[in-house]
C-alpha cells in the first residue's frame, strides 16, 4: 500500500492550485456568485486551456484519459477556491456517464466537445421523491415512431442552467424502484418542453428543477440499450460522489488552516485565544475529523470504479457517511472559533462552511449512507 | 496510490496466519475470542511459542535477537494475531523497556536483560505513575539516594499493570530534588524480589486485579542497574513513550470485537427480530464500523509515511484517541446488545470454565455474562498511555504551536 500521488497527479494539482490561486481569488468568487449566470465562461475557457475539462475524457475523444486519482488530486483545490463552475457536474459526472456510451456517435461527439470546454453537459437523474435512491425514476419516455416523448420532473439538478445538454434518465419500462427499464437520453437544454427553474444553492452554486413536458427527442439520442442505462448512471454518480468527497476535504483543510491562523492571531484577555485549552481541544477534534475524512476520500477515489458493485457502494457509503459528519463538525466549529467574524459574509470562512453544508446534502446525507452501509454490510 | 499490500507483505501475512493456526492453542484462542480472562500461564505460553519461532522480540532489530521486521510487518503481525485470538503482547518488556535498553543501556545490560525478555523468562512491569504524578509525570516524588554502589529507593508507584506477575520493574525516580523537575530524574531497573518492595492489589470497577500499588522502602538497587546517566531519565522516558506507539490504534483487536458485536446482535432478538435488523442499533454498528474503516486507512497512511521518514507528527495521538474511542464504543454496544442480561454481574463469569449452574438452564446467554465487566474495563483505554485529553494537548501544541 502507498498513499503517494504520482508525479503526474502532483503536477495536475499544482497547475490547478496555481491557476485558481491567481485567477479565482475570493473577490472573484464573490462577483461570479452575484452574477446572473453564477459561473464565468472566461474561467471555463481558462480551465479548458489547462486541460482540466479533458482529464477524464478518453484519449481517443481528445481527452487525457485520467481517472479518479487525478480527480482526487485536483478537486481539493476546486473546493478550497470555492469554484462555482461545473467541473464536477460536467467534466467528471456527465463525462463518466457518457464514457459508458462512447462507442456511439452522439456520446463520442459530445465528449470531444466537452474536453475542449465548448460544450457543457450535466446528468439530470435524481427526482424529488427519490431521496438519493438511484432506482427511483418516475420520469417517463414513451416511444412513438422515430421519437421518444419525455415527461417528468428532475429535482435540484446542479448546473443545469449552464448546460447545453442534459443527460436525462427516464423510464421506458417498469416502475419506480426497479433497476431495469431506465434509459438515458441526450436532451438539448433548449428543447421545446424543457423548463428550468434556476436558483442558487446554499453554497452559491447554481442548480435547477427541470420540468419535461412532452419533450420530443429522436430515437438516436437514446444512449445504449433501451431500459439498460441505470448501471452507467450509478457508475457516474459514484465517481461524482468520490469527486465531491475530495472537494469537501479541500474545504475542510482550508477551514482548519484558517482557524489555526485565527486563534494564533486573535487576542482576548491579553493573550491569543489559541492559548485556551477549550479551543485547542476543539481544533484537535477538527484535525482528527479532517484526517479521517481524508483517509475516506482516498478510499472513495480508489474504489469508485471498482467492478464489484456491492463493495464499491459499501466503500462509498462509508466514505460519504464519515466525510459528511466531518464536514458538519469542521464547518460548524470553524465558524464557532471565528466568533462573530465567522458569521459574516465578508470572511471566506462562512462560504467554506456553506460549501460543506451543501456537500453534506448532495448525493445523500450521512444518515442515508449509514443506512445504506448497514444494509450492504448485512447482506 | 493503492490500498493493497505488496506481494511480499501478503506472503508475510500468510506466514503469520499459518504460524497462528499451528501454534496458538485453541484454549487460549477461545478465551480471547470470547472475552474471558487470561492467566499468567496463558500469556507466557504464547510468548514461549513466539520465542521458539524467533519472534519473541517483536519489533526488535536482528542484532538484538529480534526478527528485524519493519513497521508494516509489525502491523500485519499484530493485526493477524488479534484476529486469530492470540493474547496481546504485554508491552512493558518487549515494547517499552527493551528499546530503552537497546538504545541507552550498556552492553552488559543488553546481554543480561534482552534475551530473557524475548524468551518470556522474565516478566517486566512499569513504575512510572505515582499517586501525585499521573498526567503530570515529571512531578514524581519517589526518591533514590546513592549510597556506595547502590541507590536507596523510597516511595510509591501506582497503576502498575500486572506487577503481581513481574520479575522486574523499570522505574523513574528522583535523584536531584533541586534541579528543574525533568532534570532530576533517573531511570532504574529494579528486581521485584528486592527486600523492601511491597505490591498491593488495586481492585478495579470490573472486579479484576489488573493493577497494583508498589511501595519501595529502603530498596537497594545496584548502580549497574541504572540506564544511561544519572538525572537523564526523562530523556529515556520520553523515548520509551514514543515506542509505545505501534498498534496504538488497536485496529486488529477492534475488527475482532466488531465481528463479535455483529454476531451477538444477530443472535439477540428484539420482539422476535434479530437486533441487527433494528434500524437504530444497525446504524450505531454502522457508525463504529465506518469510523474503524477510516481509522484503518489513517493508520496505514501513517505506516506508509514512516517508511519514508521517521518524522513523527500528531498522528500517533490521533490514532490513540480515535482507536480508543472506537474500542470503547464497541464494548458499550456489546453490553447494550444483550439488554437486561447485561445486568447480572458475577466476577467468576470472566473465567472460561464458569457456568451458572450445570444442572439448570442459564439465565441469559453465556456471552452476556462478561459484557458489562468488559465495558467497565475498557473505560481505561482513554485514560492510560497519556489520557485522551493529554493527546489533544499534544496535537494542539504541534499544530497550533502556542
Amino acid at each position: 500500500m502507498n498513499f503517494e500521488f504520482s508525479d503526474e497527479q502532483r503536477q495536475l494539482h499544482e497547475v490547478v492550485e496555481r491557476y485558481l490561486g491567481e485567477q479565482y481569488r475570493f473577490d472573484r468568487f464573490q462577483s461570479i456568485k452575484r452574477s446572473a449566470a453564477g459561473w464565468d465562461p472566461e474561467v471555463w475557457r481558462g480551465l479548458a486551456e489547462l486541460g482540466v475539462l479533458a482529464i477524464t475524457v478518453p484519449t481517443e475523444h481528445g481527452g487525457l484519459g485520467f481517472g479518479p486519482l487525478e480527480t482526487l488530486a485536483m478537486m481539493g483545490d476546486c473546493g478550497r477556491s470555492l469554484l462555482l463552475e461545473p467541473v464536477l457536474s460536467s467534466a467528471i459526472i456527465a463525462t463518466a456517464a457518457l464514457r459508458a456510451f462512447a462507442d456511439e456517435a452522439p456520446a463520442a461527439q459530445l465528449l470531444t466537445a466537452m474536453a475542449t470546454g465548448e460544450k457543457i453537459a450535466v446528468l439530470a437523474h435524481f427526482e424529488s421523491d427519490a431521496r438519493f435512491e438511484s432506482r427511483w425514476v418516475t420520469t417517463r419516455a414513451r416511444k412513438s415512431g422515430g421519437h421518444y416523448r419525455l415527461d417528468g420532473h428532475k429535482g435540484v439538478v446542479m448546473h443545469a442552467g449552464a448546460a447545453d445538454t442534459l443527460l436525462v434518465s427516464a423510464r421506458t419500462a417498469g416502475e419506480a424502484g426497479e433497476a431495469q427499464g431506465v434509459s438515458l437520453f441526450l436532451v438539448p437544454r433548449a428543447a421545446p418542453g424543457v423548463t428550468l427553474d434556476i436558483y442558487p444553492t446554499v453554497d452559491g452554486q447554481r442548480a435547477a428543477d427541470v420540468y419535461l413536458k412532452g419533450v420530443e427527442v429522436p430515437a438516436a439520442s437514446r444512449l445504449g440499450a433501451e431500459g439498460g442505462a441505470l448501471e452507467a448512471v450509478e457508475a457516474a454518480l459514484d465517481i461524482g460522489l468520490a469527486g465531491l468527497c475530495a472537494d469537501a476535504v479541500g474545504v475542510m483543510q482550508a477551514l482548519v488552516d484558517a482557524t489555526i491562523e485565527y486563534v494564533r492571531m486573535r487576542q482576548q484577555f491579553g493573550q491569543p485565544i489559541g492559548r485556551f485549552q477549550a479551543l485547542q481541544h476543539r481544533i484537535a477534534d477538527m484535525l482528527i475529523h479532517l484526517e479521517q475524512a481524508r483517509s475516506m476520500s482516498y478510499l472513495a477515489a480508489l474504489r469508485c470504479t471498482s467492478e464489484d458493485v456491492a463493495e464499491r457502494r459499501r466503500a462509498l457509503s462509508a466514505a460519504k457517511a464519515v466525510i459528511g459528519q466531518a464536514s458538519r463538525f469542521v464547518g460548524q466549529q470553524a465558524v464557532q472559533l471565528h466568533g462573530g467574524m465567522g458569521m459574516t459574509d465578508e470572511l471566506i470562512v462562512s462560504h467554506w462552511f456553506k460549501r460543506l453544508t451543501g456537500a453534506q446534502l448532495m448525493f445523500g446525507d450521512s444518515d442515508t449512507h449509514l443506512q445504506r452501509y448497514a444494509a450492504l454490510s448485512r447482506a | 496510490m493503492r490500498l493493497e499490500f505488496t506481494d511480499e507483505e501478503q506472503a508475510f501475512r500468510e506466514e503469520v496466519r499459518s504460524f497462528l493456526r499451528q501454534k496458538l492453542s485453541p484454549a487460549i484462542g477461545e478465551k480471547v475470542l470470547n472475552g474471558y480472562e487470561l492467566g499468567r500461564e496463558d500469556i507466557l505460553e504464547w510468548q514461549h511459542r513466539l520465542h521458539e519461532r524467533g519472534w519473541g522480540g517483536m519489533g526488535w532489530p536482528k542484532e538484538f535477537g529480534g526478527p528485524g521486521w519493519n513497521s508494516v510487518q509489525q502491523y500485519i503481525f499484530e493485526e493477524e494475531s488479534a484476529l486469530a485470538g492470540a493474547p496481546r503482547l504485554i508491552p512493558f518488556g518487549i515494547k517499552m523497556v527493551a528499546p530503552v535498553i537497546m538504545t541507552f543501556g550498556s552492553a552488559a545490560q543488553q546481554k543480561r536483560f534482552l534475551p530473557k525478555i524475548s524468551a518470556g523468562e522474565e516478566w517486566w512491569c512499569q513504575g512510572y505513575s505515582e499517586p501525585g504524578a499521573g498526567s503530570d509525570l515529571a512531578s514524581l516524588k519517589t526518591r533514590a539516594v546513592l549510597d556506595g554502589d547502590a541507590y536507596v529507593v523510597n516511595g510509591q508507584k501506582t497503576w502498575n499493570t500486572l506487577g503481581q506477575y513481574a520479575d522486574w520493574i523499570f522505574c523513574l525516580v528522583r535523584t536531584d530534588s533541586n534541579a528543574k523537575q525533568q532534570s532530576g530524574i533517573t531511570f532504574l531497573l529494579i528486581d521485584m524480589k528486592s527486600p523492601g518492595i511491597t505490591v498491593r492489589p488495586i481492585t478495579l470497577l470490573d472486579g479484576g486485579h489488573e493493577v497494583n500499588e508498589v511501595w519501595f522502602e529502603n530498596v537497594r538497587v545496584p548502580v549497574e542497574n541504572r540506564i544511561g546517566e544519572e538525572n537523564r531519565g526523562w530523556t529515556y522516558a520520553k523515548f520509551l513513550l514514543g515506542h509505545e506507539r505501534t498498534n496504538i490504534a488497536g485496529i486488529g483487536g477492534a475488527k475482532r470485537e466488531l465481528a463479535r458485536l455483529k454476531r451477538i446482535a444477530s443472535d439477540e432478538r428484539r420482539q422476535g427480530r434479530p437486533l441487527i435488523e433494528d434500524p437504530l442499533f444497525a446504524a450505531q454498528i454502522a457508525q463504529v464500523e465506518v469510523d474503524l474503516w477510516a481509522l484503518e486507512i489513517t493508520n496505514l497512511r501513517v505506516l506508509s509515511a514512516e517508511r519514508r521518514s521517521a518524522a513523527s507528527g500528531p498522528e500517533a495521538s490521533i490514532l490513540k484517541i480515535k482507536g480508543t474511542e472506537i474500542q470503547q464504543s464497541i464494548s458499550e454496544l456489546m453490553m447494550r446488545a444483550v439488554g437486561p442480561y447485561a445486568l447480572p454481574f458475577r466476577r467468576e463469569a470472566m473465567e472460561a470454565g464458569w457456568q451458572f449452574d450445570p444442572d439448570r438452564e442459564p439465565p441469559g446467554p453465556r456471552y452476556a455474562a462478561t459484557l458489562a465487566a468488559a465495558y467497565f474495563n475498557q473505560r481505561k483505554l482513554s485514560i492510560f498511555g497519556g489520557t485522551n485529553e493529554i493527546q489533544k494537548n499534544i496535537i494542539s501544541k504541534m499544530i497550533i504551536g502556542l
